[in-house]
This record gives structure tokens, sequence and C-alpha cells, in this order.
């Protein structure tokens, strides 16, 4: 496969624009990396670095001109690919209707392996044996660029999860941001994506900037903050059933959902039904919901099934690092580490896993 | 739907209480004629003052009771109401007010009064269900708008209303707000709050104030000492719990957890 070298983004931007694409990158908003609609390669966060630690996210300033020069925001694409609220079906009068939502044409500029990762297991969930046609239509909608990570984060283990630093497959177009000078590699992974590279000014890759980029991507994956020993994981997490870890992680958790909100794959949703004032209109919603909440596995005239936070921890994070095998074929954690970063409390997965495999029952504290 | 013989009657009721959810109902700029249409606004004097008689079909109760006089009104309302929802903090959890329940109030009167021996009032301020059966409580302080027509609206279609009690966090992810607890450091009661408000004050970067009582599975000591590492004295956290929702059970463990 042919890689080429840019030496800006703007032409990119443009190409990209003028194909009919929204182009959504890293931007700085409320003092952190969120994923936003860009007008121009210079809305791109040059110089912004970040701390992610568990429980603590913050910017620093590089001072050396890089433009993806921090681990993962806040967002992934879980918000393009399944959006927070849609609406499944509406009755007017005596008439059924199922809306046909928009795909909206957006291209993901700056998505790391771990979210392109992310992505292929929510194709497995949604386009499986039950395949979701809003889901489909979203995602072929999507032009995904991917741009190899750098600098991982404190919370990161894509390695030990198998799914970066370097993205591998599932892109459009994949960029090294090289600095001295400031250019790109970009190595084309569809045939769309050759599409946009041809449509830019660009220069064949030398063996040196090839050399570079393979040098980001090895001292990225030698710079993981954290770390998961999957190995036989299948078999042991659920047989930890009656750890007394669970009850000391759960005195920590709040319940609030934040880290299956923010992680990339966790999918579950529940759905509202409404109606109109006047009574001649009902809506049914789906919403993204989470197995953290206490309504989520309410039964009809029944208290929940899940009703402490112990049980809800032990089903959360016994699905995603092992039962999810069974039911997917593959890990419900591609290693972002958000749900480390974002957890109020600062549970750290990685932290929980060991004490888990290893029997250890000391408590950590809340960071 | 075309025209009904008869619509069902709303009333409006205030107990002790600033008016502020009573107003959400006018602030319903948009849905209020054709509320109207659907309803008759039989009793609010907010609105109107021209009071019609009961019986109502729905009454929508703001306030707590606060006076012995406030203790028999509330029992005639629920006489002449076939539905009674509160709405708002004060008929919900006794408001701000119910702050006289960790203190004497006779002493507040003293202070406040030229004459304290006209002010008859109780000692405690209590929510409309410590009273009288109520058929649903609206958090808020005040109530939000759509949830308030969320649930006139099932009130008229005779279902049950769309009204999560999970944490106010979930309408942080949902709006897309970034979380100011963990990217700013900003205290924040949200993961212990219910939501409804659709997380209106993180959104402009402001911590949760907790207007809307504790979600329905809280854990306070957790947040408690990450509140402390964000620099919180004890004195404060219990100040936090102990605003609109004070005497609602989960926040009275939370502000004795700090010693309050």
């Amino acid at each position: 496969m042919d890689i080429v070298v840019i030496g800006s983004l703007e032409p990119l931007v443009v190409a990209l624009q003028t194909a009919g694409y929204t182009v959504v990158g890293p931007t700085v908003k409320d003092v952190a990396v969120r994923m936003a609609e860009i007008s121009s390669a210079a809305d791109l966060p040059a110089d912004v670095g970040d701390t992610q630690r568990p429980g603590n996210y913050r910017l620093t300033e590089r001072g050396d001109g890089m433009v993806f020069g921090f681990a993962a925001s806040p967002d992934s694409a879980k918000r393009f690919t399944q959006p927070p609220r849609q609406t499944l079906a509406r009755m007017r009068g005596r008439t059924f209707e199922e809306p046909r939502e928009e795909a909206p044409r957006v291209a993901l500029l700056g998505l790391r392996a771990c979210d392109l990762a992310a992505i292929a297991v929510q194709d497995r969930v949604f386009l499986g044996r039950h395949p979701d046609p809003a889901y489909r239509r979203r995602r072929e909608a999507l032009f995904l660029i991917a741009v190899n990570c750098a600098v991982p984060g404190g919370t990161c283990f894509c390695v030990s999860m198998g799914t970066g630093p370097k993205a591998t497959t599932g892109f459009d177009l994949a960029l090294t941001e090289l600095a001295a000078p400031h250019r790109f590699t970009v190595e084309i992974g569809s045939d769309r994506g050759a599409q946009i590279a041809a449509a830019i000014p660009h220069r064949p890759a030398t063996p040196d900037d090839l050399a570079a980029a393979e040098e980001v991507s090895r001292v990225a994956a030698t710079r993981m903050g954290r770390r998961v020993d999957t190995e036989d994981i299948q078999r042991w997490l659920p047989a930890a059933h009656d750890s007394p870890r669970w009850a000391d992680v759960a005195s920590r958790c709040l319940s609030c959902t934040n880290c299956t909100m923010v992680c990339p794959t966790c999918f579950c949703s529940t759905v509202e039904d409404g109606t109109g004032l006047t009574g001649d209109v009902a809506e049914r919603t789906e919403r993204w919901d989470s197995c953290f909440s206490l309504a989520f596995t309410e039964l009809s005239g029944q208290p929940p099934v899940r009703s402490s936070a112990l049980a809800r921890y032990r089903q959360w994070l016994t699905h995603k690092f092992a039962t999810w095998y069974d039911q997917f074929g593959t890990s419900g954690c591609v290693g972002c580490g958000r749900c480390i970063t974002w957890c109020p409390t600062g549970i750290d997965v990685t932290e929980e896993l060991a004490a888990l495999r290893g029997g250890t029952e000391g408590t950590s504290c809340i960071r | 739907m075309g025209t009904r013989k008869s619509r069902p009657r709303l009333a409006v009721w205030k107990f002790a209480s600033c008016d502020g959810c009573q107003l959400t109902l006018l602030d319903c700029e948009d849905e209020l004629l054709s509320l109207a249409a659907e309803v008759e606004i039989a009793y609010f004097l907010e609105a109107s003052s021209a009071p019609g008689p009961g019986p109502y079909d729905l009454s929508l109760v703001e306030g707590s009771i606060t006076t012995p006089d406030d203790a028999a009104r509330i029992r005639h309302v629920r006489e002449v109401s076939k539905h009674l929802v509160t709405i708002g903090a004060c008929a919900t959890a006794g408001g701000v007010q119910a702050l006289r329940d960790f203190a004497d109030v006779r002493e507040f009167a003293s202070v406040v009064y030229a004459r304290p021996e006209y002010i008859a009032t109780l000692a405690t301020s209590t929510p409309i269900s410590a009273n009288v059966p109520v058929d649903f409580e609206l958090r808020g302080c005040p109530i939000d708008r759509r949830q308030l027509l969320e649930v006139i609206t099932a009130f008229l279609a005779g279902r049950r209303p769309v009204v999560p009690s999970h944490s106010v966090c979930v309408e942080c992810k949902l709006r897309g707000n970034v979380c100011v607890l963990v990217a700013h450091g900003t205290p924040c009661l949200g993961p212990v709050t219910q939501a409804g408000c659709g997380a209106l004050c993180p959104a402009f970067n402001r911590g949760c104030y907790g207007c809307f009582g504790p979600a329905d599975t809280t854990n306070s000591r957790a947040l408690n000492a990450k509140l402390r590492v964000l620099g919180m004295s004890d004195p404060e956290l219990v100040r936090v719990y102990r605003t609109f929702n004070a005497t609602e059970e989960q926040f009275v463990q939370a502000s004795e957890e700090a010693g309050g």
C-alpha cells in the first residue's frame, strides 16, 4: 500500500468538505479536547497536550506545534455511530411510522487505533446476527481518518488489548504526525480514501519519512500508562464471582454511569414511550442507558435484578473483559482508558482486574 | 381529538414556597394554549383571580407544610383532588425552609420578627407526602418545564410519566457536557443527584447543586471522599447537602457522614 506525505492538513479538510463531508476533529472546548465540527485545519488544537490519571484529566501546553499531541479525548466515535437519542417509531392516529433518521456524511479526523477497534466491536454488535439498518446507514456515511497515537495517556493500555497504538485496519486514511519539518505520512486504507488522497497535494514518502513514522508507533507502544494481563481472562474473571474485591470496588463506585457512557463500545440503551399533549401522536425513543442505572434491570412489578452496586460493577467488568467474548467473539475492551480517566472516584479497571486475579484484598483509595 | 364534552379540570395550589414552580407552568409559553385546550385550568391564583370550584381531576401542589392552617388545608386539597402531584423541592422534600428541622424555629422567629408571638408556625417543614397520600412527586428547585409537561401529558394519557431517577451524570453525557469534576476539579453533586434539569449547571461549567434531590442509587460516602480530595471541608460538605432537599434521607446521611 502506498504511503504519501502531506505538508499541511488544510487541503485534506477542504477535499473532504468538497466531497460533501462535515469534518469533525479534535478542538479545545471547556478545557478539554472535544470532537467537534471544524471549518479549517486552523481549528485543530496546536500545542495542546493532556495528562490523564484515574479520575483526573488536565490539558497541558506542549510548545512544539503538534496538533495531535494528546491521548484519548472524552469523546469517541460512539456519538456518531450510536447517537444518544433516536426516534424509533411513531404512531400518528392509527398510522405507524418508522422514521428514517438522517445519516449525516461525517469525516471523523483524529481517531486513534483504539477508536477504530471500538468501531469494529460496535460493528459486531450492530451488524452481526441482528443487523440494525439505521446503524448501517450511519456507519456507511462515516469517513474515518485515523491518526497514529504518539503520546498515549497515563490511563492507556491498548497494547495489552492488542488494539494499538498503530492503526492497522478499519480506516479510510491513517496519518502519522511528524516533526521537523511538520508533516504527515498518509496511509491509504480504502478506495474512497485513495480518491481523497489523490485530490490533495502530496509527495511519495521517503525511507526517512517511513522510518520516522514507524518510530512514532514504536515509542508510543513503550509508553502505556497501564497494562492488563488478558491471558485466560475468559476463565478466571467469571470464576472470581465471589471475590471480596467486588465489595471493595462497590464501596468506591458511585453508580453514576460515567464509565459506560464514555466507553466507546458500551452500547446499552433503553426505550422511552411518549405521547403528545393532544394524545394523537405517540413516539418511541431510544436513548443511551447503562448497566449501572438501577432502572436498567427493573422488571414489571419486581425489584431490579441487580439492585446493589456490587452486582452492577461485577456484571459490567465481567461482561466487558470476559463474557463479551462468548457473546461477540471479541473483548469488549479496547484499552482506551476512558473509563479510568472519567470515573469521578478514579476506579481503575486494570487495578481491579489485577486485584481480582491475584486475589489481592488490598483497598485502594479515592483519587 | 375534536371537541370534548368536558376537559379534565386542573388546579394549582401554593403552600410554603417561592412560586417559582408555579411560574414554570406559565413559562410553558409555546405549549400553554394547547394545554389550555386539553385541560380546564380551574384554579390557579398565580394566573387568574377567578377560582373555579372543585372537585379537580389533577391538582399540582407547590410548597411545603409549615403552619397548622396549611396542615388542614392540604387535607382539603386532597379531598377535592382525584390526582395529586407535588411540584418542586418544597412540596416533595420540604424545601430550603426545612433547614428549620436542624435548628430551633422559635429562635429564628425571635431574631427575625419584632413580635414573634404573632407567628403561628410548625417546628418542621414537611413534604406533602408526609401529610396526605401523593400520586406523583416531581422534583426540582425549580421544576423543569419539559418534565412538568411530561407529567401533565402522561396524566392525560393515563400512562406512567417518563421521569428517570438516574443521576445527572447520564444527562451530562447525553448532552455532551465534559465532566467538570474530572476535567476541571470542580466539586459537583451530579453523581448523587437525580436527573431532570438537563444537566444545566455542568453545561455552563458549574458543578451540580443537587436541586433535584438524591438519585435512586447513591454513594455519598465515596463522593464525599472525592470532594475532600478536591479541597472541600466537612462544614462545606454539610452545607452543599443542606440546601433545597436537606431532609431527603440520602442527603441527610451524606451530611451526617461529613459530621453534620
